[in-house]
């Protein structure tokens, strides 16, 4: 058996744990994105929109991560499409994403008293325009701390993105075990590796809304 | 109020047999009001009277079910966006909680409605919100921050925002209630001049001093329904009904 | 593209064990990893500092890895350490361990936000300080966080389906087996989507129904 030192193991996950990076950027971005366009629509679009964004959310909000990740692996799969788990955990991360965002950016813009909305209604400011200079201001402000928070939750998902054999920090793991034969080494690296990935994020979330409470 | 309404005229605010209900509450049961252009006219009642749903009814922030409301000739028609954006250039609405836009400044804030709905210059806005932040007296306050003016400070800056966009009839929603009492005076002296100068205003206010001294009519409603009507001598002198002599007897 | 979902359906005996353990797990996870929570939750607002660092350490660490590595770290860690476990141990130990710190972080928003008047009335009356906690400080504590917690015990049930990859028999790791009996992959996952939408909704609103009924009483005669 070869031995293995604690080095080839770090650099092992290290390596892998780019592609958690890389993945976890790219479905807060398009997730952001998507979940942005929801927004808007829930707020401009009338009844059928705001019950349509409410269904998506209570969708992903109620069902397991990881069923998503299948339904996206097999249900791309249906469609003839010859998919990678690249394009499966790519989808399944945007949308779960999207759905939290929007329900995060939700509340913030809720939280804007109706004072707001009045006063630049009256002074004839279109919807657009009320959105874009008044609310959305205001809101953008009190949604960056559990915007970045949300962050981690979106790290944390990729872990699951190995169980549809996406290469990253946990396959890296498992696979590095099974080679090693060191599951308590070699999980408490991931773990650790995780913990420094995630907690200068949590950290910073915790600043930034502890600032927006001080300051005005 | 040097200045004489316009008897000759069509009213600058037409309301005929309005009716307003929250779900199965009806809080307006029949509203009958002709406001001229320049009259003053304060609206006084108990809470729940259904003054100040009636006022939003004017400039659209409340919808009503049955009745008519015309302003400067135009029917409102709710659901009709432009049709409402049009209405509220020429109805302006102070707010009992002042409702100023707290990550702008001073200025700022009463530049926003011009430049973006009527597409005035940056340079024409700025000299026009100087200038009416001058009449309200608040000159100096230009690049102040809402969060650093006391109340009646806010609310004179919210009188010039509204009167930003030149509108033809100001519509006060109780605009010193949210007051301190020392901080009332600086509101109402502007509202006075505002008066003077010649304005259409609707207000409805608990500062019954201020509206026997400043307004044309008063209008009395009690429980949804314009209970009595008249010249402020009239209405505070020599009150008609039981409900409005019991409501003056409650504020001594 | 033809859709079976007879196919699955077929197999609902084996979809509903591993609903039982699905919600097998979740009962003592939400039991023995509140009481921690709760506990923990104490500590830190209103233990000792060592303790309460202590404490915040553990929260930290859950909080900022996947509930998957905890789970693979308890299954297939522990053992080194002499300590074998079955699946079904290994993911209620995780659960558990995972809803306390998060439950930690909830107990302690809600204790931090007693009113001062209601401790110095309590003391007063001359109740000793485990009354004090117990009879006049968690239960409107507990009220006030309740909507959080809930989430917080149905997040932890959907994030069970993750112990089906360590062979704990519970909802996943029968739609995997079906699936890979009859190829009706996407139906298989569907379905078991859709029941644990249903499981979400039922444990949310049971819930909401067992809390001032069970736990903390009908503080503030709201309902």
């Amino acid at each position: 058996m070869v031995d293995f030192s604690l080095w080839d193991i770090a650099r092992n996950l290290l390596l892998a744990a780019r592609w958690t990076v890389v993945l976890s950027l790219i479905a807060f971005a398009s997730g952001g994105l998507v979940g942005l366009a929801l927004l808007v629509a829930r707020l401009g679009g009338g009844r059928g929109a705001t019950a349509a964004v409410a269904a998506y959310v209570q969708l992903f909000q109620g069902t397991p991560l990881l069923m998503q990740l299948f339904l996206a692996y097999f249900g791309l799969a249906l469609f003839g499409l010859n998919v990678s788990p690249w394009l499966a955990a790519g989808l399944a991360l945007t949308l779960y994403t999207s759905a939290y965002l929007t329900e995060i950016w939700r509340g913030c813009v809720d939280a804007i008293p109706t004072g707001q909305w009045e006063a630049a209604e009256s002074l004839a400011l279109s919807f657009g325009e009320t959105l874009r200079h008044v609310v959305g201001p205001q809101a953008l402000r009190i949604a960056v701390p559990p915007t970045v928070g949300f962050l981690v939750q979106v790290i944390k998902g990729t872990a699951l993105a190995s169980v549809i054999g996406f290469i990253e920090l946990t396959k890296a793991g498992t696979m590095i075990t099974n080679a090693t034969f060191r599951p308590f080494t070699v999980y408490a690296g991931v773990a650790l590796m995780y913990f420094m990935l995630c907690w200068p994020v949590s950290a910073t979330a915790r600043r930034l809304e502890r600032n927006l409470r001080r300051g005005h | 109020m040097a200045t004489e309404p316009d008897k000759g005229g069509a009213p600058i605010v037409a309301i005929h047999a309005l009716k307003k209900r929250f779900g199965a509450n009806e809080v307006l049961k029949g509203i009958d009001l002709d406001v001229r252009r320049g009259e003053v006219v304060a609206i006084i009642g108990k809470s729940g009277s259904g003054k100040s749903t009636l006022l939003r009814c004017v400039n659209g922030l409340e919808a009503f079910q049955e009745g008519t409301l015309t302003v400067d000739g135009q029917p409102l028609r709710h659901g009709n966006a432009l049709a409402m954006r049009a209405l509220r250039q020429h109805v302006g609405m102070i707010f009992q909680s002042f409702n100023l836009f707290p990550h702008l400044s001073v200025g700022r804030n009463v530049m926003l409605a011009p430049t973006l709905v009527k597409h005035a210059d940056r340079a024409a806005a700025e000299a026009q919100a100087r200038a009416l932040l001058q009449r309200v007296g608040l000159a100096e306050k230009f690049d102040a921050w809402p969060d650093q003016l006391s109340g009646g400070q806010q609310q004179r800056v919210a009188i010039a925002r509204a009167l930003a966009m030149s509108p033809s009839v100001l519509l006060c929603d109780e605009i010193t209630s949210a007051l301190d009492p020392e901080l009332v005076g600086e509101v109402l002296k502007v509202v006075e001049s505002l008066a003077v100068d010649g304005m259409t205003l609707m207000m409805v206010t608990h500062e019954m001093n201020f509206a026997r001294k400043v307004s044309d009519r008063v209008v009395f409603m009690h429980a949804g329904r314009i209970h009595e009507v008249g010249a402020p001598q009239q209405l505070f002198g020599a009150p008609r009904t039981p409900e409005l002599q019991q409501f003056l007897a409650a504020l001594h | 593209m033809t859709l079976d979902f007879a196919a699955v359906w077929a197999d609902w005996p084996l979809l509903a064990r591993g609903v039982g353990m699905t919600l097998l797990l979740t009962v003592l996870a939400a039991t023995v990893g509140g009481l921690l929570g709760v506990a923990c939750g104490w500590a830190r607002a209103w233990g000792p500092k060592a303790l309460a660092r202590a404490v915040a350490a553990y929260v930290e660490l859950i909080r900022n890895t996947p509930f998957i590595v905890q789970l693979f770290f308890v299954f297939f860690g522990l053992p080194s350490l002499g300590l074998k476990l079955s699946p079904e141990a290994a993911s209620v130990i995780a659960m558990v361990l995972n809803l306390g710190a998060y439950a930690a972080e909830i107990a302690r928003a809600g204790i931090e936000a007693t009113p001062r008047g209601q401790l110095e009335a309590a003391r007063s009356l001359a109740l000793n300080e485990w009354q004090v906690i117990t009879r006049v400080v968690l239960p409107p504590a507990l009220a006030r966080v309740w909507p959080a917690m809930v989430s917080q015990v149905v997040i932890v049930m959907l994030g069970s389906a993750v112990c089906g990859q360590i062979a704990t028999q519970e909802l996943s790791y029968y739609a995997n087996l079906i699936q890979s009996r009859n190829f009706r992959a996407f139906e298989a996952y569907i379905i078991a989507t859709l029941i644990y939408l249903g499981l979400a909704f039922a444990l949310r609103q049971a819930l909401h129904w067992a809390g001032p009924r069970f736990v903390f009483g009908r503080v503030g005669a709201r309902r």
